[in-house]
Formats: structure tokens, C-alpha cells, sequence
């Protein structure tokens, strides 16, 4: 680049390059997640889904676009009408950030910051901020239950999220997911390892509470709360929640194929520039994800409140915990002494745990009962 | 790559992202049609009038919650240098980040003798 240009203006328009495409293909993105929930609800509920709007209902997300922005935006009596407003903005943003630091290939990484992991955990996590203030802001009982139910969960599940995914750059020796892809080139995907594999399992149920999705979707249990936070919101700024809530749930499945599948890495296509078919297979991988993400919709039943909580406290970060001296365990002693221990020690975890969780409790168990 | 750029980078992005909400909820104001009304602007309540103030104080076990997540959130933030460095910092390493973990971990046992992970 810059033949002609100063640097710096080669620099500025690159930026401005990359920012358009995540800009312009991640909400893109979204709408025909949209549209692929509802085709594999509607098939694992022996419907057809959408099928009116365009060929197998391909413009329905268009037509809900367009419905959305003519539709009345309510702002309910005595909310606080800025947090009302900025709920919706503030959520979306930190979405679309989740994508600057995902790898598509050894070069196709809008920001390839050495720290890539930590800044994915970060913006992911600022989201609850942002729900607590559209629960907050909405002044409606259900809503404001509702984002304290999510205040409650996701740092519940923040936990082991990061206790989770901290094994990956113990092994890879980096925190730059370009850097952890690359690291899987050489030994394999992280999946196929003890430790990568409760990792993933780990991850993928950590993640699922983090981005809202059944069976942690309790935030928005119909039955219970409605609507959970969103219940005062209409037209657009509803649509921005759930744009936020697939954006999450693509990011996170990206992040889950780049910690543990490998990234970008796989057989390339003789007749595809090797890019296209970096591209491809973090695609495919991606949308894998996504789909076991529906599928597991489609079929799991909501958890109750405390045994959302219960499982995050009182499993998952034991597991979590034992996860990492497995890895360490692992690294130090290659071979089937390291493996075994590393495979038996989150296993036998998990079952005490259970146990001890799952057995009959006694009468009076909390003693911050009395100051409730 | 130059490492400042990156971080030039998401600022721009910043301003970018801000689009992305920004425009259909502007286009939506002009569009939408604005008829708000009393009944209408009522906080929903499954059409029952909503029965005193809603910020009320809530449990207390959610703060009891929120601290142990401090505990936790504060023990991620240094376990993540040590990751990077966990092959070079060898069995001492481990060792030093094992203890540290131990004594966390003897506190969720805490909590959880005391009940403090208990929903009632």
C-alpha cells in the first residue's frame, strides 16, 4: 500500500476499510441468523417456518426490518427516559467489538491486539451493564426482575467462562487469537486434548448463559417475567436487543472455533485462493456452533433460578478450577500419565460436585435467609 | 503491524459502531408513527394498574452474590499474565498460581458451608 499516499492516510482509509465490512457484514450476519433460528425451530418443530417472503422465506428478514421501523416507540410513564434510550445504543456496541478481534485468517483480523482474548472477555461481559439499565430504566416490575436475574447470572457464569478459557493460552503461550490458531497448526485443535475438550464443554455452556440463550435464557422467561428486561421496549430499539443477542451469539461461537476447532486452519481447496478458504472454514466452523446453539434451543428445557445459579457456583467453577491443574498437569507429563489425570480430575470433580450438590438438603441452609 | 495502531483502530470503530444504532432508531423516529396516550404509556403489567414504586431495595443475597464474583473476576485478572507465562515459569510457577488458586477456592468451600450459595 501507499504508493502515492502519505502513511498515515493509507492507514486511516485500511481502518476505515475494515470498519465497513465488519460494520455492513455483522448486522447482515444477524438477520439471516434470524431467519435460520426460525427454519430449524420450525423443522424441529415439524413446521415450515417462514416460507412467504421471497424463495424458502429468504426476504422475511427484510419484511421484519421494515415492520420494525414503523412501529410505535413506547416509552412507558415515570421510566428514566435516558437509560431508556441508551440501554439499546450501549448494547449493540460492544457487540460489534467482539468481531474486530476474531481471526477469519493469519491476516484477516481487523485488530490483531496481542491481547485478543482478554479484550473479547471484557467487551463481552460489558453487556450486562447495559441490560441492567434497560431493566432499570423501563420502571416496569418484570423488567427490573429481569435484568437483576441477569446481573445474577452472567457474573454467575462470568466465572467459569474465564477460569474456562484461560487453559488455552496456558498451552498456546499467547493471549492473540491469530497466535492460538496458529499454535493449534502444529499440535492439533484443542478439542481433541483432555483438557481442550472440558474446556469446550465448558465454554460452550458458560457462553450459552452469557449471551442469554436457552436453556439460560431465564432473563426473558416468558412464562415468569414476560418479556424479562425488554418488556417496555418496541419497534426498533427492541430489534437492537435481539440484534445484540445474535450478534453475542455469533461472536461466541467464533471465539469457541478459533479457542478449540482450530480457527481458520483445515484442508485448503485446490481451486480457491487460500484466503477464501481461511474464510470458509471459519465460517463453517462458526455457523456449526451456531447451529448446535439452535438445535439446543429447539430442544432443552429453561433452567429454574437456582438451579441456574447453584450450577455455575457449585460445578461448573470446581470444574473449571480442576480444568486448569489438569492442563498444567498435562503439559508437564506427556503421555498417558498426564492425559488420565488430566481427563479423571474434571471427571471425578464433576460427579462430587453433583453429588454434593444434587443431595437433600437440610432445613435451614441459608443463614442469610433472615435478612432477606 | 504497529502495535499503537490497533488500539487508533477500535477508537475509529467506536465511532463507526455507534452508526449502527444510531440510524435505524433515527429512521425509526421519523418514520414511526407518535400517538402516545395514558392507557398506552402505562408500564406493562398484564393490564393490571402497577401497585406501588418499583425501585424498591431488592435481596441482599444478590450482593452477597456480586462480592464472590469480585473475589472471582479479581482472580481471573492475574491469572491471565501467568497463562502466557505458565511454560517458561516451569513447576514453581504452577506451584505459586496453585496456592493462590487454593486459597480462593477454600473460600467458595466457605461460602458454600455457609449457605451463601443457597436460593432460597
Amino acid at each position: 500500500m501507499g504508493i502515492i499516499l502519505p502513511a498515515w492516510i493509507a492507514a486511516v482509509l485500511w481502518a476505515i476499510l475494515k470498519m465497513t465490512v465488519i460494520l455492513v457484514l455483522a448486522p447482515v450476519g444477524m438477520m439471516y441468523l434470524t431467519w435460520l433460528e426460525r427454519k430449524v425451530i420450525a423443522r424441529i418443530q415439524d413446521r415450515f417456518g417462514p416460507n412467504r417472503v421471497g424463495p424458502y422465506g429468504l426476504f422475511q428478514p427484510l419484511a421484519d426490518g421494515i415492520k420494525m421501523l414503523t412501529k410505535e416507540d413506547l416509552v412507558p410513564t415515570g421510566a428514566d427516559q435516558l437509560c431508556h434510550l441508551l440501554a439499546p445504543i450501549l448494547i449493540v456496541i460492544p457487540a460489534l467489538f467482539l468481531f474486530t478481534v476474531l481471526p477469519f485468517g493469519p491476516r484477516l483480523v481487523a485488530a490483531p491486539l496481542t491481547t485478543g482474548l482478554l479484550f473479547f472477555a471484557a467487551i463481552g461481559s460489558s453487556e450486562t451493564l447495559a441490560i441492567f439499565m434497560a431493566g432499570w430504566g423501563s420502571r416496569n416490575k418484570f423488567s427490573l426482575l429481569g435484568a437483576i436475574r441477569t446481573a445474577a447470572q452472567l457474573i454467575a457464569y462470568e466465572v467459569p467462562f474465564l477460569l474456562a478459557i484461560a487453559v488455552v493460552p496456558m498451552i498456546a503461550g499467547s493471549l492473540s487469537l491469530p497466535d492460538i490458531v496458529q499454535a493449534q497448526q502444529q499440535s492439533g485443535w484443542f478439542v481433541f486434548t483432555p483438557w481442550g475438550f472440558v474446556g469446550f464443554l465448558l465454554v460452550m455452556t458458560a457462553g450459552l448463559a452469557e449471551v442469554n440463550r436457552t436453556p439460560f435464557d431465564l432473563p426473558e422467561a416468558e412464562s415468569e417475567i414476560v418479556a424479562g428486561f425488554h418488556t417496555e421496549y418496541s419497534g426498533m430499539k427492541f430489534a437492537l436487543f435481539y440484534m445484540a443477542e445474535f450478534l453475542s451469539a455469533l461472536g461466541l461461537a467464533g471465539l469457541l472455533s478459533v479457542l478449540f476447532l482450530g480457527g481458520w486452519g483445515g484442508p485448503q481447496f485446490g481451486f480457491l485462493p487460500p484466503m477464501l478458504s481461511d474464510i470458509l472454514w471459519m465460517g463453517a466452523k462458526t455457523f456449526s456452533l451456531v447451529f448446535v446453539m439452535i438445535w439446543i434451543r429447539g430442544t432443552f428445557p429453561r433452567f429454574r433460578i437456582d438451579q441456574l445459579l447453584g450450577f455455575a457456583w457449585k460445578v461448573m467453577i470446581p470444574m473449571a478450577l480442576v480444568n486448569l491443574l489438569g492442563a498444567a498437569l498435562w503439559s508437564f507429563w506427556p503421555g498417558i500419565g498426564g492425559t488420565l489425570l488430566s481427563l479423571g480430575l474434571p471427571a471425578a470433580a464433576f460427579l462430587l460436585t453433583t453429588q454434593l450438590w444434587l443431595q437433600p438438603k437440610p432445613v435451614v441452609t441459608s443463614k442469610w435467609a433472615e435478612y432477606v | 503491524m504497529n502495535y499503537n495502531l490497533n488500539y487508533l483502530f477500535l477508537g475509529l470503530f467506536l465511532i463507526g459502531a455507534l452508526v449502527v444504532p444510531l440510524l435505524p432508531i433515527v429512521l425509526a423516529w421519523f418514520i414511526a408513527p407518535k400517538k402516545p396516550g395514558p392507557i398506552k404509556n402505562e408500564p406493562y403489567e398484564c393490564g393490571m394498574q402497577t401497585e406501588g414504586d418499583t425501585w424498591v431495595q431488592f435481596r441482599i443475597h444478590y450482593y452477597v452474590f456480586a462480592i464472590l464474583f469480585v473475589v472471582f473476576d479479581v482472580e481471573a485478572l492475574f491469572l491471565f499474565p501467568w497463562t502466557v507465562i505458565f511454560k517458561e515459569s516451569g513447576l514453581g510457577g504452577l506451584l505459586a498460581m496453585g496456592i493462590f488458586l487454593a486459597v480462593l477456592a477454600v473460600g467458595l468451600v466457605y461460602a458454600w458451608q455457609e449457605g451463601a450459595l443457597e436460593w432460597e
